[in-house]
């Protein structure tokens, strides 16, 4: 998966504009040729290792476990470079956008930590970088937004549509058209048009073989019983589930319920959205009823998006995973949660996987061996949690 | 036959105006419709409005947003078809993206948009690649898939996709986005005449149109010209935008 058209069944393909076929074609090509370049590997390799500083641990959260009653482990993307996952994916599209001699970098960002790793690659290779970004979300991830003007990029804010992560996206494709023959677009997440959903994938595997390695040498047993990661884009995710896709593993991916899946406010696209196509694929999408893409609601602004990565809603269709939410509120609390019990705060985002943990009904026996992708550190979530502390109390 | 197909074994100059359905007023598609006809239009291309539209500019973004805020649907826009077609039979083309006519119901929406008179369908978000199924469901209801090449379509796919839209393709005459600026150069010239070479079908040529003398310059080489952005412009700026959408109309086509 996916096949040679970039469908993963009936989701996934390529959805765009006739002039960005040819890039698509290219990419994919130069894709499939340094996947069998050793150098390429290498330097790739390289660069994981010395300068983001993988392999990130996988760290025992044993005063979770304590209190669950269930054995947790946390894979430490946090502990990368920039603070998150997105840079594995960052450095292996910088590379291929090195072999194209592409001298012009942009992307889309929700929550910036995108935005930063694309910003920090492009600095280190010094190339031109413009990172598209919902004004909503310049508002709620200043920090990011400095971060990336000190790496040297240019932010575009974006204040169409609902000014956030979808509308930051369509301003990036629209750029990318205009620019097609001098730009790469450097997108952050497993979703777009095909080749991006794979290669996104493939460059975020790394957690995965990294987790079955470490689990096996730590823990002594083959294999954790049940993986959880969030779901936006749904690139962490992707990238802790793919080398256990035919384990017999457990995997569970969770959605931003935001204000309640009732309350139409909520960024859970598997959960409670239909067939659609946006951004240049086809996948789960919330739309009205009209089919007009709908506004999403998250706490967590890398998960606030209305669409998702084909290859999940692939897999939901074959019920590989299982898909389920935590609300804004759960989300909070188990950001505090991580943050007095184990010394490590958690993104918004993977606080939504941890919350999973204290659900009710969550199918977890006792005894399990867990394993969480906690995907990004949480200092760019401070000020939201203080609001949200301060208007809850 | 349809009216596209019709229309396009004449020869001669052809303006073919855009605009966006439900904008300025819910209800205005008619009007704009037959204000087309009576300016010289020869055909007129209607766009479903739609919450993403990623190959358009902020002129036809604002349209858009204008549009869905008055409450159209593709529902209402196939009734305001049928409304034209009571006193009209200008051949009508829609364009919007994919995912309203989705979620509408591919074959419903082909079946319905025949029976209301529609006589082609532009989807800028589906290139040849994804088109299988719709081209076949099309040709069934001889309904006229357009389907789009860019100024970087290799030859051979020019050919390809005209093979698929036997009745007509769409080139978009810059890389970029409705309202971009039209290469002054001679690229343009070069880009159509390559077309013309490759294609098997009548081809019209859209983005960045907005004089008289770029739909001359156009029409020199093409089957007709489109122009969208420039006229949603001008009915944006006029008190009365349906005089103003014929006036307009009828200076592209030189009949003042």
């Amino acid at each position: 998966m996916p096949d040679h058209r970039g469908h993963f069944d009936r989701y996934g393909g390529k959805y765009v504009p006739e002039s960005l076929i040819p890039a698509l074609k290219e990419l994919e090509q130069q894709y499939r040729k340094a996947m069998t370049d050793a150098n390429f590997q290498t330097e790739l390799s390289n660069l994981l290792k010395h300068y983001a500083g993988r392999p990130t641990p996988l760290y025992h959260a044993g005063r979770l476990s304590e209190e669950l009653g269930f054995e947790v482990w946390l894979k430490r993307e946090d502990l990368n470079h920039t603070g998150a996952h997105k840079i594995n994916n960052a450095l292996g599209q910088i590379l291929l956008a090195r072999r194209m001699d592409k001298q012009r970098i942009i992307a889309e960002t929700g929550a910036g930590q995108h935005g930063v790793a694309t910003a920090t690659v492009a600095a280190r290779f010094g190339l031109q970088c413009i990172v598209y970004m919902g004004e909503e979300d310049i508002q709620r991830q200043k920090l990011n937004v400095f971060r990336m003007n000190l790496l040297g990029a240019e932010v575009r804010p974006v204040s169409t549509g609902s000014a956030t992560l979808k509308d930051a996206t369509n301003e990036a494709i629209r750029d990318w058209v205009t620019n097609v023959e001098t730009t790469y677009y450097l997108l952050g997440s497993t979703v777009g048009p095909h080749p991006y959903p794979m290669l996104v994938r493939d460059f975020q595997s790394v957690i995965s073989r990294e987790t079955k390695e470490q689990f096996k040498v730590q823990v002594g047993v083959e294999l954790p019983d049940r993986i959880v990661a969030c779901v936006g884009g749904g690139s962490n995710a992707m990238g802790i589930f793919f080398d256990f896709l035919e384990d017999d593993v457990t995997l569970v991916g969770i959605e931003a319920a935001g204000k309640g899946l009732e309350s139409g406010q909520h960024a859970a696209t598997l959960t409670k959205g239909e067939f659609g196509v946006l951004h240049g694929s086809a996948s789960y999408l919330l739309q009205d009823s009209n089919g007009q893409v709908t506004l999403p609601h998250s706490i967590s602004a890398g998960l606030d998006y209305p669409g998702v990565g084909p290859e999940h809603s692939y897999l939901k269709s074959t019920g590989r995973v299982d898909y389920r939410t935590a609300t804004d509120a759960e989300a909070v609390r188990a950001f505090q949660w991580l943050s007095e019990m184990e010394g490590i705060l958690p993104a918004l985002e993977p606080a939504h996987a941890l919350a999973y943990l204290r659900q009710e009904n969550n199918g977890i026996t006792s005894g399990e061996r867990v394993v969480i992708c906690l995907s990004g550190r949480g200092d760019k979530d401070v000020n939201t949690v203080a609001h949200w502390i301060g208007v809850d109390s | 036959m349809n009216r596209i197909q019709t229309l396009f074994q004449l020869s001669g100059e052809k303006v073919i105006p855009f605009f966006t359905a439900g904008h300025p007023r819910l209800d205005s598609t008619a009007d704009l419709v037959l204000a087309a006809e009576r300016g010289g239009a020869a055909m007129v291309e209607v766009g479903m409005p739609f919450s993403d539209p990623l190959a358009d500019g902020p002129v036809i973004q604002q349209s858009s947003q204008s549009a869905l805020r008055n409450g159209m649907t593709t529902a209402k826009l196939l009734q305001q078809v049928k409304q034209v077609r009571e006193s009209s039979e200008i051949p009508i083309a829609l364009m919007g993206y994919l995912n309203p006519i989705l979620h509408y119901g591919i074959q419903t929406f082909v079946t319905d948009a025949r029976a209301a008179g529609v006589d082609g369908l532009i989807i800028p978000d589906l290139p040849c690649e994804e088109s299988e199924d719709l081209v076949s469901l099309c040709k069934a209801q001889e309904l006229s898939l357009v389907l789009l090449v860019a100024p970087n379509t290799p030859g051979k796919k020019i050919t390809r996709i005209s093979q698929l839209a036997q009745d007509l393709i769409y080139c978009v005459a810059v890389l970029g986005i409705t309202g971009a600026r039209l290469d002054e150069a001679d690229g343009l010239v070069s880009y159509m005449e390559r077309v013309q070479h490759h294609s098997e079908s009548p081809f019209v040529v859209g983005f960045g149109i907005k004089t008289r003398e770029d739909v001359r310059k156009v029409n020199r080489i093409a089957d007709g010209a489109v122009v969208g952005t420039s006229l949603i412009e001008v009915i944006n700026s006029a008190n009365s935008p349906v005089e103003a959408a014929e006036t307009y109309i009828r200076e592209l086509g030189g009949k003042e």
